[in-house]
């Protein structure tokens, strides 16, 4: 500015810091309030969360797809460097399943006899919904993924996401068409699982780190590294008998569990539809959750 | 003479575009990319933009417009929505009055100030969130997560550099 202040300008300048202060001051007691707003009402901020995700699902969506064909050709690559081992090691495998199938088919007709014997009621039919990933978001403090399908494609929060690996996580927020998965490592993410060995009931934690943490194991329980543990439906949440993980570590730290899905690869999953709606609604509409 | 229509527009979109670029950031540090272990410690791209744009063209990049960056950021990666906003806020708040030692201070100066600025903003979130959850979270993940900005700064900060030169007047 040249020359000496106008009289306006003199008065406004100050006055414009000072409104700038407040402002400044505003927005930082407005960052506190949403916080506390969040807490307090978590509906309300997922559905903040869902709705900015749905708007920017297709720019996401976009941009997820070249990284993952570059990724997806490093892949071949890789794959082609190592095809002889991996050949060999197929046709091992081959040859053991192929007992495994035996197995699986006598026990299949084993079942479906004791079944009719027993009258037997089977649980739903479970149903699909595939989605490619199309955020991997959180870094630090909480990890989510975000997919392309939602509403519209038949996603409903509380079902399960799975890959042929295992359990992924659990559906947090559908948009109309896209949908916020909670990853089982999250620090909010807690499944009630069964040790498949022992049959023993446990919560499994996350803790916002790559190893999961088994606990609220009832006292007595045995548990030992190579244990599979797998989801245990109690709750109504979750299918049961989905895998998860295998006990890592046992000490005095805790349990440690280590998830069989690796999140870097995931590229699509499944959303299970199991015709449960568990601890989320009521069971049916018109009765309440602890019966008619 | 007045500037023709064209010439104002124009004007405008590059005064919006260190508030543009940010949000861009924010959106593109979601994409997922298959890299192991990369997206527990991926950088804070926004983080650094909010610190480029306070420094060299605050005016550009009003307090409102950090505000809202940071939101978008709580509410695409699910951390408790304000603690983003309130972390770039106090970023922008602490540059700004900082601002008369940055200027015209050489790179490797602005590269310090960002690795204390960044190691308060990673401390803070870290107390936020653990605060929220009322549980400590891994501290891990945040100090890699830190390590990682520090160490995408210097090229974020010679694109914006180049893009400032190129395309936005001087304050």
């Amino acid at each position: 500015m040249k020359g000496p202040l106008r009289p306006v300008h003199r008065i406004a300048v100050p006055i414009k810091g000072l409104i700038q202060r407040f402002a400044y001051v505003g927005l930082v007691a407005a960052a506190f309030g949403l916080m506390l707003l969040g807490k307090a009402d978590v509906l309300v901020a997922e559905r903040i969360r869902t709705q900015v995700t749905d708007a920017l699902a297709p720019i996401l969506d976009v941009l997820s797809r070249p990284v993952a064909t570059v990724s997806d050709v490093v892949d071949q690559v890789r794959e082609l460097a190592a095809l002889r081992e991996e050949n060999a090691g197929l046709r091992e495998d081959k040859v053991r399943l192929l007992q495994w199938q035996t197995v699986a088919r006598r026990l299949e007709a084993e079942t479906k006899a004791l079944r009719a014997l027993l009258n037997f009621v089977p649980g739903p039919e479970a149903s699909y919904v595939t989605a490619r990933v199309i955020g991997d978001t959180g870094g630090a403090f909480a990890h989510s993924l975000v997919l392309n399908a939602g509403f519209r494609a038949g996603v409903r929060k509380g079902q399960a996401v799975v890959t042929g690996d295992g359990l992924v996580g659990r559906v947090a927020g559908v948009g109309t068409r896209s949908t916020r998965v909670i990853l089982i490592t999250d620090l909010n993410s807690h499944i009630p699982v069964l040790v498949e060995r022992t049959r023993t009931r446990a919560i499994l934690a996350g803790d916002n780190t790559e190893v999961l943490r088994l606990i609220r194991l009832p006292p007595g329980a045995e548990v030992s590294p190579g244990d599979r543990v797998v989801t245990s439906g109690h709750g109504g949440a979750f299918p049961p008998g989905l895998p998860v993980g295998v006990v890592a570590s046992v000490g005095d730290a805790g349990i440690g569990v280590q998830p069989f899905v690796e999140r870097s690869r995931l590229e699509y999953v499944r959303v299970v539809d199991f015709g449960l709606r568990g601890i989320l609604q009521p069971l049916l509409p018109g009765i309440p959750a602890d019966g008619p | 003479m007045k500037p023709s229509l064209w010439h104002r527009l124009d004007a405008l979109a590059r005064r919006l575009t260190p508030f543009a670029l940010t949000l861009v950031l924010v959106v593109v540090s979601v994409v997922p990319l298959h890299i192991p272990g990369f997206a527990r410690v991926a950088p804070l791209l926004p983080l650094i933009a909010v610190y480029h744009w306070a420094i060299y063209r605050p005016r550009l990049l009003p307090a409102f417009a950090v505000f809202v960056i940071g939101l978008l950021q709580d509410t695409l990666t699910g951390t408790p929505i304000g603690v983003n906003a309130l972390v770039f806020i106090g970023v922008y708040g602490v540059v700004l009055s900082q601002r008369r030692f940055f200027v015209g201070k050489s790179f490797a100066v602005v590269w310090l100030g960002f690795a204390v600025v960044a190691a308060g903003a990673a401390l803070s979130s870290w107390i936020l969130v653990s605060v929220y959850n009322l549980t400590l979270v891994a501290p891990r993940a945040v100090l890699f997560q830190y390590l990682m900005t520090l160490g995408v700064f210097p090229l974020l900060a010679w694109v914006f550099l180049r893009w400032q030169r190129a395309f936005l007047e001087s304050e």
